[in-house]
């Protein structure tokens, strides 16, 4: 029996378990919507801008663990997809989107609605594909969702020409898939953990430097039990939060530029720093000359190419982090090293610090302090919530202040650092788990990046809540332009703003303003209790800073503190 | 240092453009680039001659094992091995000079491919220091037209890429 390349499309998504669409259709993609019409079992969300909708994938991804899928239509719907497709690259995020593409015959004629979207996206996916001929097209979905999910994982763009979805072949779809030119290194090798071990044994400092590697591989529970045992700090990334419980004693919190004092002291003082499933970005080393320098370097990742990229390494490790920290953990458990002591003057020195500088600030009771609404979110939900963040002070402080339990529960845009990321990818997340609060802690500019996806919250009846931390400015701009920029405000200040809560009522969805410090417990709970798509309005300290900072450029242990 | 690449790949289209988008993108530089399927048709051979230093090198090599339809990398630089460019030089040729033309491309063992009333071309073929040789060499003859191709490598003995 044959079908038509459309009907293989949902056979195949079908086939590799995917059960949700995020998308919005357009003229060559007809044919795969109208499959969709006669397939309820394969949900479709539709969206309000293509960006969402990968963000939406995103944000299911990173919620769930499994790939998430995008299908957008040619031509503007492909290129508004690009920012969403650099977003899940720069933090190696599984989705896989499916672009429409002019028929083949059309290619290259400057069609109606024709972009070379595999051309456009070709730098900021893991891989790409323009299907051309019917035949290819289960196999080729396969491999899609094998590359997305497998070795480092990222973004797969596959672009399929109207005339492939109406042409007719066999459907045969591969069990496995095989490919001699991408065979990702999985097994850490052991001598290296052997070295990695003893290097342990040796240290005096060590910490450890823990990435989104760990939540990407869902080997959290392995990083508890080797700090545990080890007796060893750890920080994290913005991309590893939550991979690491923020309350533990051993936990730093975050380091570089908005990390936390005692992570960053804890850094320049290691002498051993070993880094899992992490990449030493500029953002986490300051200046790297200074970076860590007494250390030796350790460095767990799938991925070679991470590896001596920023930082020499002495230690590499090239494995899936998951299989290492097994390993690694056997390896210690026959290690004759008392543990319990080894690192007592170390973990002494890191209490010096914390209790030198903790996170702060000056609590007011006449006016809303950012940090005090992430706090509030943080003691009402118990923590119990999946958090996104937009990109900026909004992201900072929720990185600082929400004490994290479980991995998956911050999703937030760290390589790009994409304003309007939060908002859809909340929404994504909501979709993956319909019955959990999830909140988006937002500012007064990035949330209207992608504003018009509380119509898709509000037709999914997903409970979405948007928390907006509003100072009208554009705050992290503003706060360079005050410390590095004569305090000229250039063209931070968003002088005109919707009212936030009339534009969620106009959309259906539940608006809240508060403006005093006593009204953000009781507004963040009834957004909890109305279990319906919300935004509340906090009106801000509108000049508040994000504390510490390492000034880009500079050492970590040089932190502006206040 | 310069090095000598050769990479084994998918013979896909679009693959070049992976490849020149992974040099540009990143900042890696290509001093010459030749490309052609091998005996194995499903399969194209690279050569990129590029430099750098130790630590970019090892980020070129790296990256393009990355790529998906990179099958597999050499980096001839730590080896022995076989280098080879082809040039073909149109040159002026006046009665006066013939003969000294003649002489240059003997001495490189290149060979006359046509000749005309004014014209030589010479096709001389050999490793870049050769070949650059040859060029300096007949410059101050007059070269009217230069076409230089990518370099291609192998390994010298047993070792092959494939």
């Amino acid at each position: 029996m044959e079908y038509t390349g459309a009907e293989i499309f949902v056979k195949s998504l079908l086939k590799q378990g995917a059960d949700l669409i995020f998308g919005y259709p357009g003229g060559v993609v007809l044919p795969i919507y109208d499959e969709l019409f006669k397939t309820p079992k394969l949900r479709h969300i539709l969206v309000r801008h293509e960006q969402g909708a990968v963000h939406m994938a995103d944000g299911f991804a990173r919620a769930n663990g499994k790939p998430g899928v995008a299908l957008v239509t040619s031509g503007p719907g492909a290129t508004n997809t690009v920012t969403g497709i650099a977003t899940a690259n720069m933090d190696s995020i599984p989705i896989v989107v499916f672009t429409g593409q002019v028929p083949t015959g059309l290619i290259g004629n400057d069609a109606f609605q024709e972009a070379d979207i595999i051309g456009i996206t070709r730098p900021c996916v893991k891989h790409s594909y323009l299907v051309r001929d019917v035949k290819d097209l289960a196999s080729t979905i396969a491999e899609a969702f094998y590359i997305a999910t497998t070795g480092r994982p990222g973004p797969v763009v596959v672009d399929l020409p109207k005339d492939v979805l109406l042409a007719k072949t066999k459907f045969e779809y591969p069990e496995t898939v095989e490919l001699r030119s991408y065979r990702p290194t999985t097994s850490a090798n052991k001598r290296q953990i052997d070295k990695l071990a003893a290097a342990l044994e040796e240290a005096k400092r060590p910490v450890l430097y823990v990435g989104g590697g760990m939540i990407l591989t869902n080997a959290a529970a392995e990083l508890k039990k080797l700090a545990h045992t080890i007796q060893a700090p750890v920080t994290m990334t913005l991309m590893g939060l939550g991979s690491f419980p923020s309350l533990d004693d051993l936990c730093l919190g975050m380091l570089g530029m908005h990390g936390t004092y005692r992570a960053n002291m804890a850094v320049t003082h290691t002498d051993l720093i070993v880094a899992l499933g992490a990449r030493f970005d500029d953002r986490v080393t300051g200046k790297l000359d200074e970076f860590a320098p007494n250390a030796k370097v350790a460095h767990v990742d799938v991925d070679p190419t991470a590896i001596s990229k920023n930082v020499p390494t002495h230690i590499p490790v090239v494995g899936d982090l998951k299989d290492a920290m097994k390993k690694l953990n056997a390896v210690i458990a026959e290690s004759k090293v008392d543990w319990k002591t080894k690192h007592k003057p170390w973990l002494a020195q890191i209490d010096e610090w914390k209790h030198a500088n903790k996170l702060e600030y000056v609590k007011k009771t006449n006016v809303i302090k950012p940090q005090f609404v992430v706090e509030e979110i943080d003691r009402v939900t118990g923590g119990d919530a999946i958090f996104t963040t937009e990109v900026g002070q909004n992201q900072m402080w929720a990185a600082q202040y929400l004490t994290l339990k479980r991995p998956r529960t911050f999703l937030t845009s760290g390589g790009l650092g994409t304003m309007g990321y939060g908002f859809p990818a909340a929404i994504g997340a909501q979709a993956a788990f319909p019955d959990k609060v999830v909140i988006d802690i937002a500012g007064d500019g990035s949330i209207q990046m992608n504003i018009q996806e509380l119509g898709t919250a509000v037709q999914q009846r997903l409970p979405v809540i948007v928390v907006i931390l509003n100072n009208g400015f554009l705050g992290m701009v503003r706060q360079w332009q005050q410390l590095f920029h004569g305090n000229r405000y250039a063209y931070t200040c968003m002088e005109s703003q919707p009212d936030f809560v009339k534009l969620a009522e106009a959309y259906g969805a539940l608006g809240i303003r508060a403006t005093k410090p006593e009204e953000v417990g009781p507004a963040l709970e009834k957004a909890i209790a109305a279990r319906r798509p919300t935004i509340i309005d906090f009106v801000v300290d509108r000049e508040e800073n994000v504390y510490p900072m390492v000034p880009a450029g500079s050492p970590l242990n040089k932190m502006l503190l206040a | 240092m310069r090095h000598t690449i050769s990479v084994l790949v998918e013979n896909k289209f679009g693959v070049l453009a992976r490849i020149s988008g992974l040099f540009s993108g990143r900042g890696f530089n290509i001093e010459s680039l030749s490309v052609a399927p091998t005996l194995d048709l499903t399969t194209s051979r690279m050569t990129i001659i590029t430099r750098g230093d130790d630590a970019i090198i090892e980020q070129v090599t790296k990256q393009l094992n990355k790529l998906i339809d990179v099958i597999k990398v050499i980096d001839f630089s730590d080896e022995d091995f076989i280098e080879r460019g082809i040039v073909l030089v149109k040159v002026n040729s006046e009665p006066n000079n013939r003969a000294e033309i003649l002489r240059m491309t003997e001495i490189f063992r290149g060979k006359v491919v046509d000749v005309s009333t004014k014209t030589y071309t010479i096709e001389v073929t050999g490793a870049e220091a050769k070949v650059s040789a040859f060029v300096e060499m007949i410059k101050p003859l007059g070269i009217i037209e230069i076409a230089r191709s990518g370099k291609i490598a192998m390994s010298r003995g047993k070792k092959t890429l494939g």
